[in-house]
């Protein structure tokens, strides 16, 4: 891999302010193909919205974002539906729909994108059966398919999350914290299952996560976003040795330093 | 001076804001219905929802006509005994069911338990990220989940509404019959006498119109939830709230439309 290859996502000069809050500033970025990108970054520094900015879920204020070459930020919902079936996304809470079963919520993208057309057919029975593999490929027990989202605990919600957003096996993936609000072991087999899922499906993936630990299980390389811009990006090792004091202060969980903590917002 | 400025920016702002909101609940109500005819179709989530609001919809509708119906056939005999007129209860009854109280009171029903609950689920969705998740499972959120709810909801009132009107009239009938010593024959060739197939033909079409903004309000206040619990709560009370003013609102217009002539 060299720098001369086009990137698999490329952001310019990415900007998004609600109101008179700005929370994206100029964010560059390029993500390589088959590599993963974590973003790290304090609360309410924006990680979220640039993820949604990627997904479309919201429009940028000014910028580009090109996937495989084409800025997916002018293309109409219509247009952009092709790229979206490439893309799966692990949300942080999981947002498994309550009203369906375990299994249908892993086989949802796959049967609406048949129902669309972009996919092929599948049969109930078909999608039941894809589903138990899924299941098992996130270290589940395919039984838990029949079960309803409410009766599983916070860390299988997301490992099926995981087994719906790998379902149609996407070029691209996305991971909204992954481990927030699981405890240190079930983050580690969280982080484990995301890196093994990315590194066989050789999809591009970005992640956003204020869990070292966890950038460095899943990044080849990791970005920090600060002030609406991303300030420093690097290897994971260099994580705790950037050289950048804002990075270090964030990295360590210093009280002091560059970083000001405005308790009042 | 200053107060009186003041109090006409106000109502300007006021105003605006209505004409706003207006603007967005159209477009909204556009977006979901241009889906009626555009595939893929979501027949499950069609008939559940028609079941959710026809089948289940069905106890506290028949109750509510049922004592209506019963309270309107004691209220006129009341009233008219004093001038020797019980035997205009029966057309009094049937006149009002059909073209009042079965339409709206099933409207109100159906308000308080199905359009809050569209709204809350919706609102639970939005706010724990699952219709972002629709978005990006290739699944456009408006077409899953709007669409076949007002489709539902135009369709499975009208249903509710023919029921109401059996069991209002039902109630006028067993009032008069069982307490006020009517006789039962005379009270239903009275009935028979005064039904006229327009009046339960505009209840119906009352009815298929306001399925459709209780289920648009349920709708599109949950689809506009923010804010985690509260804010679904606040939504949902829009919604109710909404829906029964609109409903009132369209009742009065709909019998203008229809009776005034």
């Amino acid at each position: 891999m060299t720098d001369t290859q086009t990137p698999k996502i490329r952001i310019r000069g990415l900007k998004k302010a609600f109101g008179p809050k700005v929370v994206l500033d100029g964010v560059d970025l390029d993500v390589m193909g088959g590599t993963s990108f974590v973003v790290i970054g304090g609360s309410g520094t924006g990680k979220s919205v640039l993820l949604r900015c990627i997904l479309g879920l919201i429009t940028p204020d000014a910028g580009s974002i090109e996937i495989d070459g084409v800025d997916v930020t002018t293309l109409s919902p219509r247009q952009r539906e092709p790229y979206m079936a490439r893309i799966g996304m692990l949300f942080q809470n999981g947002a498994l729909f309550d009203s369906l079963s375990v299994w249908e919520n892993v086989t949802f993208g796959l049967v609406a994108a048949a129902r669309a057309g972009h996919g092929p057919r599948i049969t109930r029975a078909q999608a039941r059966e894809r589903a138990g593999a899924l299941l098992e490929q996130v270290g589940m027990d395919p039984a838990v398919g029949a079960l309803s989202p409410s009766e599983l605990s916070g860390g299988m919600q997301k490992r099926v999350g995981l087994a719906r957003a790998i379902a149609a096996r996407p070029e691209i993936l996305f991971f909204d914290e992954p481990t927030t609000g699981l405890d240190p072991i079930m983050g580690a087999v969280i982080d484990g299952l995301i890196a093994d899922c990315v590194r066989k499906l050789g999809s591009t993936a970005i992640a956003i996560t204020h869990d070292m630990a966890s950038a460095q299980r899943i990044g080849d390389r990791v970005g920090m976003l600060y002030e609406g811009r991303l300030i420093w990006q690097g290897l994971p090792s260099r994580l705790f040795d950037s050289g950048n004091p804002v990075v270090d202060q964030f990295t360590h969980g210093r009280r002091e330093g560059p970083i000001k903590i405005d308790v009042r917002n | 001076m200053n107060g009186v400025l003041d109090f006409i920016a106000g109502l300007g702002r006021a105003v605006l804001d209505i004409v706003r909101m207006a603007g967005r609940v159209a477009l909204f109500a556009a977006v979901a219905l241009s889906h009626v005819v555009r595939p893929p179709f979501y027949w499950r989530t069609l008939w559940g929802t028609l079941v959710e609001i026809g089948y289940f919809s069905l106890p506290v509708v028949a109750l509510t006509a049922l004592f209506s119906g019963g309270v309107i056939a004691l209220q006129s005999y009341t009233g008219f005994a004093q001038y020797h007129a019980q035997n205009a209860i029966a057309g009094i009854v049937i006149l009002a069911v059909t073209r009042e109280l079965g339409p709206v009171l099933a409207g109100l029903m159906v308000a308080g338990r199905v359009g809050a609950a569209m709204s809350a689920e919706i609102g639970t969705m939005r706010v724990t990220d699952q219709i972002d998740a629709l978005t990006t499972l290739s699944t456009n959120p408006i077409k899953y989940l709007v669409t076949p709810r007002l489709v539902a909801g135009t369709l499975a009132l009208p249903f509710l509404v023919l029921v109401a009107d059996i069991l209002g009239v039902l109630g006028g009938f067993t009032v008069c019959v069982m307490k006020l010593d009517f006789s039962a024959s005379a009270y239903i060739t009275a009935t028979i006498a005064s039904l006229k197939v327009m009046d339960v033909t505009v209840g119906l079409v009352k009815a298929a119109i306001f399925g459709f903004l209780i289920a648009l309000m349920g709708c599109y206040h949950g689809y506009h939830s923010r804010g985690g619990a509260e804010g679904v709560g606040a939504a949902t009370t829009a919604a109710v709230v909404a829906a029964s003013i609109l409903l009132l609102t369209f009742d009065y217009l709909l019998t203008d439309v229809f009776f005034s002539q």
